[in-house]
């Protein structure tokens, strides 16, 4: 039997290229649901049969690649992305945005501690920070990119520091984002390494300045924390943190 | 420098791109001496895997010289030849030091993508689609190694290219397919898939003290490569649908079935009648992303209690798998990206000693430039192609 012709194949190359906006929950299901939709459809008589079978075509498509047509026409926006960017909208000033993520890290508590509690460090692994200038035991000095090539700062102080455990931190008065963070390192069962659980909290002020503030701690911040901790532990594990930046390809 | 780029469906073509240069402190530039195309690379050229772009690099069995090393690779000296495993592997996290390096934690810098598609993410790979890494591949005349301290591997200078050039990857992957069977004294195991992949694992069941070897495909010249690794070859167009199949293999083993399965076919298989067409309409109406029909015979063939190996490659979902047959059977289900860092040095120890010489896979040598061809011909089965090598 001959493979497929070539007008036909499953993945069209301008999809590849579209944005998401389909939540990664609603992705999964769509897969499935399309799935089972398609086959209940084959199983049909003619007209509603294909109708059901192209609607479940249309959902699996919808799941893998994360963009789904009907959504793009009605101006809905259910992924991560879309999902910030209305909360962060609807933001009464001074509440607080969360994320809290936990990541495991084949190093000791010790190391993993006394890397991140030398604050310099921190802009190794967190893309948004430029640099942090420790000012004394407690206080520093935190400088982030902004949009637009514009930096933002702002001074910290560290409120918790338990050796080999946990480090607790938040913005000084006068800071444009309120924001405290934690992060605890604990042993991981049975010399697995250490589990890192980082909480952060922001508190971006309403209106513009809210807008501005939300691209600062990135469209998604909860995966911003993720991408962030995840550099940490390739970093701490392999001494490196995995890129492509700067390889050669046809498009360069 | 020349490269193998990807623009579309069935459109590869030998562009001039970039130098690779040193990203990372483990880094090193290899320049190439030998490349191979990989039945995997069908999946691509075919646009079955998602996630790869239009200007891709493509290719993940390459060896060749060292030309540049970044300051923390201290086991490898400019002018160090050596083969590098395809995938991309730290060595120093939970599944690097667990032995299970196809795993690996860090060496994927899209982890996310594919996070979202299996719920945790896999090593990184040269040349195979964003979803593991979108790392540029080896066709090419250079190629930038991560990792290259703990991955590539050192060749002495008395072996040839063509002898030690499917370390890179099929051989250890059939190999490892032939482990996971955990082969007995007097056990059968049956093959679905001549391929290369497949050719590796017939020759690795025997080294493994496999009595019998059958294995299955629809092309001669593959069956009779199967038969030259001693198997006997059943061409299954003329056994018959999946039922025929099995029949015709319980029948083979005195009513048992085989003790192990291995499906060295993966997700473009082809089947026959109206099982072939179910899966074809499915595939192309994008409700499920594999054809997933040897893998279904091999789970029906397979004895009570037996094993099912799966080294042939998928990647998202598939349907009508009879898992009725799995659960009752009481079968094991081993499979993976091949864990390449466990296999390398042994098995070039297996080629140093003459215990193999696995360069009779190979049926075509063509320059870089003549790549698009290659594919060409390896993907419509012509001119009896089984093993295409790329000298840049």
């Amino acid at each position: 039997m001959q493979s497929l012709p070539s007008e036909v194949h499953p993945v069209e190359e301008h999809d590849q290229k579209q944005d998401t906006n389909v939540g990664d929950a609603e992705r999964f299901v769509s897969v499935l649901a399309g799935t089972a939709v398609a086959l209940a459809g084959l199983g049909r008589g003619r007209g509603a049969g294909i109708a059901a079978a192209a609607a479940g075509a249309a959902l699996v498509h919808r799941g893998v690649t994360g963009h789904c047509h009907v959504y793009d026409a009605a101006g809905i926006d259910t992924s991560d992305k879309g999902r910030i960017e209305q909360a962060v909208a609807m933001l009464p000033a001074n509440r607080a945005l969360h994320v809290e993520r936990v990541f495991t890290v084949a190093r000791s508590p010790e190391d993993l501690y006394n890397f991140w509690r030398k604050l310099e460090n921190l802009p190794q692994f967190m893309q948004h920070l430029e640099r942090v200038e420790v000012l004394d035991e407690r206080r520093s000095h935190w400088v982030a990119k902004g949009p637009a090539g514009t930096d933002i700062e702002w001074d910290a102080e560290i409120l918790e520091d338990a050796p080999n455990q946990r480090i607790t931190w938040r913005s000084l008065e006068g800071a444009d984002v309120a924001n405290d963070g934690t992060v605890r390192f604990e042993p991981a069962v049975a010399g697995r390494g250490t589990e890192v659980r980082v909480s952060l909290s922001y508190s971006p002020p309403a209106g513009k300045l809210g807008a501005t503030v939300a691209r600062l701690f990135g469209e998604n911040p909860e995966q911003q924390v993720r991408d962030d901790l995840r550099r940490f532990k390739s970093l701490m594990e392999a001494g490196e943190i995995p890129t492509t930046e700067g390889q050669p390809s046809g498009r360069n | 420098m020349r490269a193998l780029v990807w623009h579309g469906t069935h459109d590869v073509r030998v562009d001039n791109v970039p130098d690779p240069k040193l990203l990372n402190p483990r880094d090193a530039i290899v320049r190439v001496t030998s490349t191979a195309i990989c039945g995997s690379d069908l999946h691509l050229y075919d646009n079955y895997i998602p996630t790869l772009q239009k200007g891709d690099i493509l290719g993940h069995e390459f060896m060749g010289e060292v030309v540049e090393t970044g300051p923390e690779v201290k086991n490898l000296r400019v002018g160090d030849r050596v083969a590098i495993p395809f995938t991309i592997s730290c060595g120093s996290c939970f599944f690097c030091t667990s032995d299970l390096w196809s795993l690996c934690d860090n060496g994927n810098p899209n982890a996310e993508m594919a996070e979202t598609m299996w719920g945790f993410s896999t090593a990184g790979m040269f040349g195979y689609s964003h979803l593991t890494g979108g790392y540029a591949g080896g066709q090419a005349e250079y190629v930038r190694v991560p990792y290259a301290d703990v991955g590539p591997i050192k060749i002495p200078d008395g072996l040839p290219d063509d002898e030690v050039l499917f370390l890179t990857d099929i051989f250890p992957t059939g190999f490892m397919a032939a482990e996971n069977c955990n082969i007995q004294p007097g056990d059968t195991i049956a093959v679905w898939g001549c391929g290369p992949v497949g050719q590796f694992a017939i020759r690795s069941a025997f080294m493994l003290g496999a009595h019998r070897v059958i294995a299955l495909d629809r092309f001669p010249e593959r069956l009779r490569m199967a038969r030259e690794g001693g198997a006997e070859a059943l061409d299954y167009t003329d056994v018959g649908n999946t039922l025929d199949v099995v029949d015709m293999l319980r029948d083979m083993t005195g009513g048992r079935g085989p003790d192990a399965c291995i499906d060295a076919v993966g997700m473009e298989a082809h089947g026959i009648g109206l099982e072939g067409w179910y899966d074809k309409v499915k595939h192309v109406t994008q409700m499920q992303t594999e054809r997933p029909i040897a893998l279904r015979q091999a789970i029906q063939a397979c004895r009570k209690g037996g094993v099912v190996s799966i080294p042939g490659v998928y990647g998202g979902l598939a349907d009508k798998i009879p898992l009725g047959a799995m659960m009752n059977k009481g079968l094991t289900l081993r499979m993976g990206q091949t864990h390449m860092h466990r296999y390398l040095q042994p098995l070039l120890g297996h080629v140093e000693e003459g215990k193999i010489d696995p360069s009779f896979v190979i049926t075509h040598r063509l320059p870089l430039d003549e790549a698009p061809e290659g594919y060409r011909i390896f993907r419509d089965k012509q001119d009896e192609c089984i093993k295409v090598v790329l000298k840049p």
